[in-house]
């Protein structure tokens, strides 16, 4: 098979030819003629310092192919070619880019797989950055504070991790993951692979305007970036990579409807949604529901705060699977309890499911809904299809 | 020391100059930002400043830090201080000092003509505002609403800029000259605006298209031969304002397609094969295919006019100076001095439109326009490909540079569009079919009707090919404030 690129393309219909991406890329990959703006493809980087200053988004184009577009053809073109058909498979043509390096796009891709198909972006959802900063090109960034979630008598620790970013722009969006490569090498001899961890902190930071980001991190007994990460002591520097995740997004509708099931720090995308719709739109009632499973409350990150949040706001369907004397509940049991509301808005176009948490927890959620469906006498597959295809059916589970 | 790429908001005036620990000037422009807010807001109508505007505002002068988008109330964008980070050892570029370190501060022998190039460039920024104050009330669609409003704020940005400049460098005479650009106002008796198309009022939008493709684009070649400056502090603040002028060339350029492809496509579905039945198309509710041509090339000799003389000692003083530069100076490659070169100039004589070869010195006006000529055709042929696309049998065209000139070589002479010289007389005669006469003026004005759904277009206009931000369609790029 042969190798596939990315190539980095700007649409000429588009494009004004205004030389602004020229002259914000760093390494001259990008030129012109009296006709089109081009990129050269054997000199990008993809480091995206042209994506963002581009007025008409014409940059923002890509296509997979087997042979990169030579400056020439691109000169002479009126209308960007469609992405051809590459039947060899690959990484899929024209699939949405989640990362460039192979080692985090093989992560998110296995974390998305849940969903059951290619998963795509809200249509409404801001464009995402991905990538400025690579695992190999790091950021670094600086601990500002580190707090346990869980209770001291709990038998798992879950820290809160905030992380400045100094005078470093590194634009992330809801849903979206960054890289953490703990220092030191394997038994290989080895650099570890970077982990991914989903940031739980909306755009704007964890107070507004403040240029820092915040993770949701579970201690694992041998987990090597786990342990290092909740060992972190304020002041301590990290060196980050991402942003990274391009289509686990959050619409920027204000009459989409979410439902978001996780389980542990599977709640971290879903405190940044539910902290973002609390600063653009806490207007909003009966829009955002949560299902959130652990073994005890006291386990339970974010438990204190997420229970002072009004329920009009932020409907929270909490599951316990460890309470002494009482029977064990799991995130599916209190989806199907929530079934004659849930129904109807699996037909809605303006409802976006999200599943966030462990690999172990899709058999379940993905029951319930079959059976909520059945029961309404609808067709499960046929409207996850359906959601995912209009970018509103999403899975990330390790 | 604040990092020169990140926005420092803890004062009023959000800047990344270190503002802060320049107390003397931080002082002078909280002492000008009042009048500064007077004058935006009685420029711009309540309802609009009390509404949610979909904005850019830069955070940072890099590329990830510039375009951060989100609702604002337009009396709450941050107008600011952004330059362009300093380039380590920079040197100057063109002229008799090229070669030289660029200066940091203002060099006594070139601050008079530094001064009045600053003044100027500042006196065009507040008059587009005025000059496009009426258009919000007749936007057809809240996607072209919100495009004014991001022009509108970034041209107070860019005036802020250049006041900037005159109170940071050029003292007393500085402040009074930030003072009298509030104090001039487009298309007024006492106190006009100083260049001559900044006093013309935009009645309608398709103006305003063909504005901002135009003559914002002659404000685009100032920029880039300003950036070319060796005055180090000019040439970051307006490299800066180069990339959002960038939205403003797109906001022309889609403009006019847009309109273009509303016509043709209506055309089409009504049959209409010929473009000159104008009443019949009319009756469509689109403009006509030769009353958008009438409308580029009124808008496009008046640009051609903002560049001055074509041969000019002014211009070659700048350049020679190392305070302006030509477009991409830095790609040119030559000595960057033109003390021996030529230039060839096309004069306008007894015996007709000669070419005559001048020192290339004088000629840099000329040089920066036959540049601006090169640029601005290429928007004309992407319409032109659009035309084609829709089946229309139709071409658009820049008239020749001789066509209804006020200023410089052709000023004198009667010039047809195709570049051929006929009588005053026969000028008058026929100078309506070349340009928009009254009667154009008042249909394309009675299909200025505002139309506020999101997602809805008015039927003169196609919807954009992108949203901005990567929006959906029926974004809501203004949330309307309801009185």
């Amino acid at each position: 098979m042969a190798e596939l690129i990315k190539q980095h393309l700007i649409d000429p219909e588009i494009c004004i030819r205004c030389y602004t991406c020229e002259e914000a890329c760093p390494i001259d990959a990008i030129t012109h003629n009296d006709d089109n703006v081009v990129v050269d493809a054997s000199k990008c980087d993809y480091c995206m310092a042209c994506i963002s200053p581009c007025p008409t988004g014409s940059i923002d184009n890509w296509r997979v192919v087997k042979t990169a577009y030579s400056l020439e053809e691109q000169f002479s073109w009126m209308d960007l070619p469609e992405q051809e058909e590459l039947s060899d498979g690959g990484d899929g043509a024209g699939a949405t880019i989640e990362a460039l390096d192979d080692a985090v796009h093989a992560l998110l891709a296995e974390a998305h797989q849940g969903a059951g198909g290619r998963s795509l972006a809200p249509a409404s959802a801001s464009k995402a950055s991905v990538n400025l900063f690579s695992p190999g090109k790091p950021v670094e960034a600086t601990v500002q504070g580190s707090y346990r979630l869980t209770t001291e008598e709990s038998d798992s620790e879950v820290r809160h991790i905030i992380l400045d970013l100094g005078s470093t722009v590194f634009p992330v969006l809801e849903g979206q993951s960054v890289g953490i490569n703990p220092p030191g090498i394997d038994s290989n001899g080895k650099p570890f692979v970077p982990r991914l961890y989903s940031i739980s902190s909306p755009r704007d930071g964890e107070r507004p305007n403040t240029n820092n980001l915040s993770l949701t991190v579970k201690r694992e007994e041998q987990g090597v970036c786990s342990n290092y990460v909740c060992d972190l002591q304020k002041g301590d520097k990290v060196q980050l990579s991402g942003p990274f995740g391009s289509t686990f997004l959050m619409p920027n509708d204000r009459d989409a409807k979410l439902i978001m099931v996780c389980t542990g720090t599977g709640s971290a995308p879903f405190r940044a949604f539910t902290i973002r719709r609390q600063r653009t739109s806490p207007d909003i009632s009966n829009s955002l529901m949560l299902f959130f499973g652990a073994r005890t409350p006291q386990s339970l990150p974010y438990f204190g705060p997420l229970n002072k949040m009004p329920q009009e706001f932020l409907a929270t369907h909490f599951a316990f699977s460890r309470i002494a004397d009482l029977p064990r509940v799991y995130v599916q049991d209190r989806l199907r309890q929530a079934g004659d509301e849930l129904a109807p808005m699996l037909l809605d176009a303006s409802t976006y499911i999200y599943v966030c948490g462990l690999k172990a927890m899709e058999v379940g959620v993905e029951q319930a809904f079959e059976d909520i469906a059945r029961g309404a006498g609808l067709n499960w597959q046929e409207i996850k299809n359906t959601m995912r295809e209009s970018g509103r059916y999403h899975v990330e589970t390790y | 020391m604040s990092d020169p790429l990140s926005v420092n908001y803890d004062t009023q005036i959000p800047n990344n100059v270190d503002l802060s620990s320049d107390r003397r000037v931080l002082r002078a422009l909280e002492k000008w930002h009042p009048g500064y807010l007077n004058w935006w807001n009685q420029l711009i109508p309540e309802k609009f400043q009390k509404s949610n505007v979909y904005l850019r505002t830069a955070i940072g002068v890099d590329p990830q830090g510039w375009a951060k988008f989100d609702y604002v109330r337009m009396p709450e964008y941050r107008w600011g201080v952004l330059l362009a980070p300093q380039v380590e050892d920079r040197r100057i570029p063109c002229g008799e000092h090229a070669g030289e370190p660029a200066w940091q501060e203002v060099p006594g022998e070139y601050r008079s003509m530094l001064q009045r190039l600053v003044v100027i460039q500042g006196d065009t920024e507040p008059a587009s505002v005025e000059q496009q104050k009426h258009l919000g009330l007749t936007a057809p669609s809240l996607y072209d609403l919100r495009n004014l409003f991001q022009v509108n704020v970034e041209e107070g940005r860019h005036l802020w800029a250049m006041v900037y400049l005159l109170h940071k460098y050029f003292g007393k005479n500085g402040r009074e000259e930030a003072d009298d650009l509030l104090r001039r106002s487009s298309g007024s008796e006492e106190a006009p605006r100083m260049l001559g198309a900044f006093n013309e009022a935009t009645p309608d939008w398709l103006s305003f298209f063909m504005f901002t493709y135009f003559t914002d684009r002659d404000g685009k070649m100032q920029l880039e031969s300003l950036a070319q400056s060796g005055f180090d502090p000019l040439s970051r603040t307006c490299r800066f304002m180069i990339t959002e002028e960038a939205h403003h060339m797109f906001v022309g350029e889609t403009g006019v397609g847009r309109t273009i492809q509303a016509t043709c496509e209506a055309m089409v579905k009504a049959g209409i094969t010929d473009p000159y039945d104008i009443n019949a198309i009319r009756d469509l509710g689109v403009i006509d295919l030769p009353t958008i041509q009438k409308k580029a090339n009124l808008h496009y000799s008046l640009s051609l006019d903002l560049f001055g003389s074509e041969v000019s000692t002014n211009a070659a003083n700048a350049f020679n100076a190392g305070i302006k530069g030509r477009f991409m100076e830095a790609k040119i490659d030559d000595d960057h001095k033109l003390q021996g070169d030529q230039y060839t100039v096309r004069r306008f004589t007894k015996d007709g439109i000669v070419e005559e070869s001048v020192p290339a010195l004088s000629a840099i006006n000329l040089r920066l326009r036959d540049d601006y000529v090169k640029d601005a055709s290429g928007g004309v042929k992407r319409w032109n490909h659009m035309i084609k696309k829709t089946g229309v049998e139709f071409e658009m065209t820049l008239p020749h540079e001789g066509f209804h000139r006020q200023i410089g070589e052709f000023k004198a002479a009667s010039i047809t569009p195709e570049g051929d010289i006929i009588s005053s007389e026969e000028w008058e005669a026929r100078k309506n079919d070349w340009l928009p006469t009254t009667a154009d003026g008042d249909f394309v004005k009675s299909l200025m009707v505002p139309v506020t759904e999101p997602g809805k277009y008015a039927s003169w206009i196609a919807p954009p090919r992108m949203g901005i931000d990567n929006k959906p369609g029926d974004f809501e790029y203004v949330q309307l404030h309801m009185a």
